[in-house]
Order: C-alpha cells, then sequence, then structure tokens
C-alpha cells in the first residue's frame, strides 16, 4: 500500500535498496513544517493548513498530498507536496496573525525514506526497539524515536509501508545500515 | 533495558529514548540575592539521594521531547508511577519486595 500521494509520485522516487519482498527508496523533497503552539493555535492552523492537526498522541492525519503528525503535546510536523513552502508559509502566516505559534520551515532539513514490503518490520527492527506488529504499531501511527544512533521520525503508512523522516545529513548512516541489515534477513 | 511510560505519548518506550533530569519538585527560590551562601549551596548542590522511593525528571527526549516526573524506586529501579510536570507527586510508598511480574519480567 505505497498509495503516497505525499511522498511519491510515479517514477520520482530512487531506490537505494530492491530485493525479494523489499523495498527502500528515497523520496522526491517536499514542503516541510514543524509546528508549534497551543491548541488554539493548532486549530487554526490546521484550518490554513488543510489537514487538521491531530490531539491524539502518535497520531497522524492525512489529506490527499498534505499531512500532519503530531510529535508532542505542542508540535507537529506539516508535509505537503502540492504547494511550495514559501506559499503554504504566507497563508498559514496569515490565518495565524494573533495566535501566538511557531511555524518553522524545515523543507531542507528533512529528507524521507520509504521502507516497503513484507520484510520491512524486520528490516527496520534491525535499528528501530519499538515494538512494530501492527497491534503495537498500527497504520497512520507516527513518532519520534531512534535509529541506531539517529533520530528519526517513523510513521506507518500500510500494513508493509513506512516513512523514514530524518534529518538529510543522517540519511547515509540510515540508507547504510538498512542496506547492511537487509543482508542479515 | 528499563522500560518507561511517558504520561504525554501514553506509550512504554525503551530507556534509550530518555534523558534524565535530576530530582523533582526542587523549587528555584523566589530573590536568590536575599539567599545566604549556605542557603544558595543548598538549592543548587544538595539532593535528597534517598534509598528508596524517589521523585525525578525525566526528558522523553527522542519522543514527544517533554519533561515529566517519575517515581522510582532506588533499590529495585523500578518506576512506581509517572505523572506530567506540574503535578503533584502521588502519595506512593515502596513496595514489599516481591517475585518479579510474571507479565513484564521485571
Amino acid at each position: 500500500m505505497s498509495e503516497a500521494p505525499l511522498y511519491s509520485a510515479a517514477g520520482d522516487t530512487e531506490a537505494v535498496l530492491a530485493a525479494p519482498g523489499l523495498r527502500v527508496s528515497r523520496t522526491r523533497p517536499l514542503a516541510r513544517f514543524a509546528f508549534r503552539g497551543d491548541p488554539a493555535a493548532a486549530g487554526k492552523a490546521g484550518a490554513a493548513f488543510g489537514a487538521s492537526l491531530p490531539m491524539t498522541p502518535l497520531a497522524a492525519n492525512r489529506v490527499s498530498a498534505r499531512a500532519a503528525l503530531w510529535l508532542g503535546p505542542d508540535e507537529w510536523l506539516l508535509l505537503a507536496a502540492d504547494e511550495t513552502a514559501a506559499a503554504i508559509a504566507v497563508g498559514m502566516a496569515t490565518a495565524l496573525a494573533d495566535a501566538p505559534h511557531a511555524l518553522v520551515d524545515v523543507s531542507e532539513r528533512n529528507v524521507a525514506l520509504l521502507v516497503e514490503g513484507e520484510g520491512a518490520e524486520r528490516l527496520l527492527n534491525t535499528q528501530v526497539f519499538l515494538d512494530l506488529d501492527p497491534a503495537a504499531f498500527p497504520v497512520g501511527m507516527a513518532t519520534r524515536t531512534l535509529f541506531a544512533k539517529a533520530e528519526i521520525i517513523l510513521w506507518r503508512l500500510g500494513d508493509e509501508a513506512f516513512a523514514v523522516e530524518c534529518w538529510r545529513s543522517f540519511a547515509p548512516y540510515i540508507e547504510g545500515l538498512l542496506v547492511e541489515g537487509a543482508r542479515g534477513l | 533495558m528499563l522500560l518507561i511510560q511517558c504520561p504525554y505519548c501514553a506509550v512504554e518506550r525503551p530507556e534509550l529514548e530518555f534523558r534524565y533530569g535530576g530530582e523533582a519538585h526542587i523549587a528555584r527560590p523566589e530573590s536568590p540575592s536575599e539567599l545566604t551562601d549556605e542557603q544558595w549551596a543548598d538549592f543548587l548542590y544538595m539532593r535528597s539521594n534517598p534509598k528508596g522511593v524517589m521523585a525525578e525528571r525525566w526528558r522523553h527526549v527522542h519522543g514527544c521531547g517533554r519533561f515529566f516526573n517519575a517515581l522510582r524506586d532506588t533499590v529495585s529501579d523500578r518506576f512506581l508511577a509517572v505523572y506530567k510536570a506540574g503535578e503533584p507527586r502521588p502519595d506512593i510508598e515502596a513496595p514489599e519486595p516481591t517475585a518479579p511480574n510474571k507479565e513484564t519480567g521485571r
């Protein structure tokens, strides 16, 4: 279920690893924002952004090519594939003019890897120490955690599909460990 | 590895996602300039270091990023309670030593 109009349109991912039942790919650039604010500001931000900011811990809300991921009680990651970051920032700044908040463009800071296939859980579990069983980590759950020594945001897109958001300088480290880990599966 | 419940995320996570933040419920004096050196040193350095139940701060640094407080038994290293920053300390005594929990093995 790699339905992502968010992360990948046809043919614009770049394969890092392709093995039977396993595929890791780099995704296209997205507009990304780190949003911080109280629930009132988050409500307004969701209305302006087009995908409401989830108030439930570890939840993610995806509306076509946009998504809002809960990272903390006052912190969200916003993703958008259909507009430039500058255009989104202008629209949101207008809507949030009277609500204290921080909206930081982190489009250039983060990159995302898609980890897909029946071996995705096992491959991620070579370095991620969370229980990725669907009962404990259902589709739609998103969380900040560690991948070996690198901080990532792990988001389950489908039964056998995960997005790994990481800082771009950590991406070669994570890709290397994924390729290494896949050899041992 | 210790599993720690985060009161903000409402899930148990491995200890690696957390940072220890020292003893909890130590309020900074309102007007430090009026304190004697001894009182100020007491605030800065003196901690209770109990053998038994201790209230301490933890930060879910590789998760939601929030500080929270926890009651931990320093004898058994078991977490007895976690609660959000700003909430009062739960009134919990150290439990009698028991066999490890069959479900969690702790």
